[in-house]
């Protein structure tokens, strides 16, 4: 059983680290970022095979996120688990830093996949567990992928390899928010109904609240007993717990004063 | 002159199953034409090793990368035009930028060719679109010798290489004893009065118009450029620091390709009259390889007529 109090607890800190990289900054990908937050806290506290202290551990599960605009709050969340010192995440984007706006492997320890090009990591998740399987690998390889990413036509050539070649060893995650970079999802591209889409490319399909940690343990265990690639649609809130930003179309990408980030930390500690 | 037997896919194939019977890191994915790539029969000899995930370059190249990042060296197939335009950005990304970099990626049918499927599929823009993306090196074998020769150096090799791969029969330039070093230019011929260098196909209508020459009294130094990307560029300055003349010849666009390359090279460490014969910044069309030749003013006379233009130019 999943020690829920321990994932709430460790979500709100990747939450709050979250605002910190981004905030000292000044400006970055605050939405998508904070939508993530209860995920990555169950994956690196829960479920995943990783050690801190030896980031390329072979025999480790891998984490692609493919929206790698995600990037800080993946930061906050190595910083929280000790791949990279905390006061590290106060270097986002500066120059020759090791923490830029996208994910990066060759950067930053414990990153699994270099991603920004929407879609790509996906692409790339699925040829590491058609890897890891053809060798027999006793691992999972995680991705998270962005709703509008699921716009990218690669996203689709991708999911029909890994549902036509059974890929059990891969859980994706789509952080279904409903909104994308210039607003509202069903103003501009909408993916309904979501779920229909994936069953019809062959993959297994929970739908899941992304913000409960119970509902995500419970969903990847699920996910871990099929003999073919899941994935768990999580309705979330884009913006999450960003009281100056929380489900506002505008949050894609923006600027965050002192004031601001250091208030919603405040809100966030008022929280029980 | 001598021509293959062998098309230069079965030569390909044969030695891929080679590799992959004692090394289990070689994994062949196509997308819908392994057919074409000829690697039908290593699909048969490692099926376990196999995949050919339809058509969807994206999804191969990126998927490709993926098995890369966890140990595997990635041959992956399709049509030149296809695998580096439609897969470009995966390419510049998900294997160079990312550094999933044992990745071989092959491009069958470059430039003329395609011949019949015309020029949708006919790409003189794939060494120019390839080039470009840092670490990437642009290998073309000219002959099956050749790239049996290469293939030790290319599995070694650890950054991503881009394979122009003409998939027919070649004519046969080399021997056995060819001494082949992936990155150093190939002296074919000597020569002290006009530098033709040539890629691919064009190597044999270079050395055909050597002949020619050498009829009217024109001494031709003959070079094969295998590896386009990194040039080198030593040889071609010392080349041209001898004749004063170079024509470059080339199955692909000059802009860009060889002669695009001979040329930057020879700007900055040895400013030479040259003259590029290859695809004038045109589009490909439908057409028999000997048709296609005289179209894009790529045969042994053109070549002959260009070393004379630049003879004189000297």
């Amino acid at each position: 059983m999943a020690n829920v109090k321990l994932l709430k607890e460790k979500a709100k800190e990747i939450r709050k680290l979250t605002l910190r990289c981004i905030g000292t900054l000044g400006v970055g990908h605050v939405g998508g970022s904070m939508s993530v937050c209860e995920l990555l806290s169950v994956l690196y506290y829960d479920k995943m095979r990783v050690d801190p202290k030896n980031p390329k551990w072979d025999d480790r599960d891998r984490l692609v996120v493919s929206k790698g605009h995600a990037g800080p709050a993946v930061y906050a969340t190595l910083a929280s688990k000790g791949f990279i010192p905390i006061e590290q995440l106060d270097t986002l984007n500066q120059p020759h830093t090791d923490l830029p706006s996208h994910c990066d492997k060759n950067h930053t320890p414990g990153i699994d996949m270099t991603t920004g090009s929407l879609g790509q990591g996906f692409a790339v998740a699925v040829g590491m567990a058609a890897a890891a399987k053809m060798d027999h690998r006793n691992l999972t390889i995680y991705t998270i992928v962005g709703d509008g990413e699921c716009q990218e036509g690669q996203i689709w050539e991708s999911a029909l390899f890994a549902g036509n070649y059974g890929l059990d060893n891969l859980i994706a995650f789509v952080d279904y928010n409903k909104m994308q970079c210039d607003g509202y999802m069903s103003a501009i591209s909408d993916m309904y109904p979501f779920d229909d889409k994936w069953k019809a490319f062959n993959w297994y399909v929970q739908v899941i609240d992304g913000h409960n940690v119970e509902e995500i343990a419970n969903a990847i265990d699920n996910a871990s007993k099929v003999k073919r690639p899941s994935v768990i649609i999580m309705n979330t809130v884009k913006g999450k717990g960003a009281n100056f930003c929380e489900n506002l179309p505008t949050c894609h990408h923006m600027t965050v004063t002192e004031e601001m980030w250091k208030n919603a930390v405040a809100a966030l500690d008022q929280e029980d | 002159m001598k021509y293959e037997e062998k098309m230069m896919r079965a030569v390909y194939t044969d030695l891929l199953i080679e590799a992959a019977n004692h090394d289990d890191r070689i994994v062949v994915l196509e997308a819908d034409l392994k057919g074409a790539s000829g690697t039908q029969p290593f699909f048969e000899a490692h099926p376990d090793k196999a995949y050919n995930i339809g058509i969807s370059e994206g999804a191969l190249i990126a998927g490709g990368a993926g098995m890369a990042a966890m140990g595997k060296v990635v041959f992956a197939d399709t049509f030149a035009a296809f695998i580096t335009r439609r897969a470009h950005d995966h390419i510049m990304l998900s294997v160079a930028y990312a550094q999933n970099k044992n990745m071989k990626i092959v491009g069958t049918d470059p430039g003329i060719t395609a011949e019949l499927n015309g020029g949708t599929h006919m790409p003189f823009e794939d060494v120019a679109i390839m080039r470009v993306i840092p670490t990437m090196t642009i290998f073309e074998p000219c002959d099956a010798w050749e790239l049996k020769k290469a293939f030790p150096q290319i599995l070694a090799h650890e950054d991503p290489i881009y394979i122009r791969l003409n998939r027919r029969n070649p004519l046969i330039v080399h021997d056995e004893n060819y001494e082949f070093e992936l990155g150093k230019a190939d002296l074919i011929k000597e020569g002290k009065d006009v530098t033709l260098i040539a890629s691919g196909i064009l190597v044999e209508q270079a050395i055909l118009a050597a002949e020619e020459l050498a009829k009217e009294g024109i001494d031709a130094e003959v070079i094969n450029i295998h590896t386009i990307k990194p040039l080198d560029c030593e040889a071609v300055v010392a080349s041209a620091a001898k004749t004063r003349a170079v024509v470059t010849a080339e199955n692909a666009n000059v802009i860009g390709g060889l002669g695009g390359a001979v040329a930057e090279c020879l700007a900055e460490k040895c400013p030479t009259v040259m003259r590029r014969i290859g695809a004038q910044d045109r589009f490909g069309q439908v057409g028999h390889q000997d048709f296609l030749l005289e179209e894009y003013n790529m045969t042994a006379a053109d070549i002959v007529k260009a070393a004379k233009e630049a003879i004189a130019a000297k």
